[in-house]
């Protein structure tokens, strides 16, 4: 087996990911497939590293967890203030970032 | 630990023992985030999508990243998913998903998309990086795994790592300023200010309490005035009020003023 499956495996993730973005209404659940395709990109960073022999590829993977720790935590202060507002974590539901 | 030293010893290439994770857990995982877009709870999209970050984290230990590996379950399946239950349960558990299409086939042309997304990525992928030579990174990360990262980033990538901190601040601050719940607190009054203010007011004396019955002793009931009819008053504006028969007007005193006045009316 070679290195490449992780590849596949990643590219896979993303795609379920990146669907999920598309068919979901439920802003939370958008959310979580934004998060699955982040941990897919990270998976094929860290198979890039270990292929090309050097540690830059983990420290990329690192770089990006930092920021989507980051991101989740606006991400859902923001959803919660929209469903104080408006009683919906639809999509659909939202359309003003405002009142 | 353990993991990745079995997988130094394999530097290269990808032994047996690997391969067997390999094809457990990535089926695992795969299953798992298809579950999670399928699943029509948000509570089961969350616990399998923890189910899908840990089969990754194991997956990175096994390719050299016991920190990576480490930082994953302890950061995204330990904090962010935590994060993830705890507004979903605030935001209400049971905000299931609309099944009414706003745009008509969305959900039909995003599934074809990623099929096509998803041949193509594994397509391309599967042509160009067949047979790559791995090299491993046995020679890269000499004192091991950590110490390597960690000189790594306290020397090439200083300054990236210095700016996550303000980030991390500022995404902090942002939560705080967003999630903060923006009601205005009732400018507290003084003692001769709220006096002025009652006297000003249309009402002097305290609300009447509630109504005390044989069959009912709640702030639910309303009180009754003197002549029957109900104090509405004595209701609070948030508990929903029970009903209560206004009791039919007693035949009137002769010793009451008001009974003798309409008497004298009729």
């Amino acid at each position: 087996m070679s290195p490449t499956n992780y590849l596949l495996l990643s590219g896979l993730l993303f795609t379920v990911g990146a669907v999920g973005v598309l068919v979901r209404r439920n802003a939370i659940v958008v959310f979580m497939c934004i998060e699955l395709m982040l941990n897919a990109v990270n998976l094929s960073l860290v198979t890039f590293a270990r292929i090309n022999g050097t540690l830059d590829g983990q420290v990329m993977a690192f770089f990006v967890m930092v920021v989507a720790a980051a991101e989740v935590v606006v991400g859902l202060a923001i959803i919660m203030s929209i469903f104080r507002t408006r009683r919906s974590s639809s999509v659909d539901d939202a359309n003003l970032l405002k009142y | 630990m353990i993991l990745a030293q079995v997988a130094d010893a394999t530097a290269g290439d990808t032994g047996v023992g690997e391969a067997i994770v390999f094809w457990i857990l990535g089926p695992v995982a795969l299953a798992a985030a298809v579950s999670m877009i399928f699943a029509r709870n948000a509570v089961h999209s969350a616990l399998f999508l923890v189910m899908t970050m840990l089969s990754l984290a194991i997956l990175y230990m096994m390719q050299q990243a016991p920190f990576l590996g480490f930082v994953q379950i302890i950061v995204y399946t330990g904090a962010v998913m935590m994060l993830f239950l705890f507004v979903l349960m605030l935001v209400g558990r049971d905000s299931s998903d609309s099944v009414v299409e706003v745009l008509r086939g969305q959900r039909v042309a995003g599934a074809l998309l990623g099929l096509a997304f998803a041949l193509l990525l594994v397509a391309g992928v599967g042509r160009t990086m067949f047979a790559v030579p791995s090299t491993g990174l046995g020679s890269g990360a000499a004192n091991g795994n950590i110490t390597g990262i960690g000189r790594l980033i306290f020397t090439d990538y200083l300054l990236p790592f210095e700016l996550t901190s303000a980030l991390l601040i500022t995404a902090a601050l942002g939560a705080m300023v967003l999630a903060f719940a923006q009601k205005k607190p009732k400018a507290k009054l003084g003692q001769r200010a709220a006096v002025v203010a009652r006297l000003r007011g249309d009402r002097i004396s305290p609300l009447p309490g509630p109504g005390v019955y044989a069959t009912a002793n709640s702030v639910a009931v309303p009180a009754l005035l003197p002549d029957g009819s109900i104090a509405r008053e004595s209701l609070s504006d948030i508990i929903e009020g029970h009903e209560v028969d206004e009791t039919p007007r007693p035949p009137s005193d002769a010793h009451s003023l008001q009974g003798r006045r309409k008497e004298l009316d009729s």
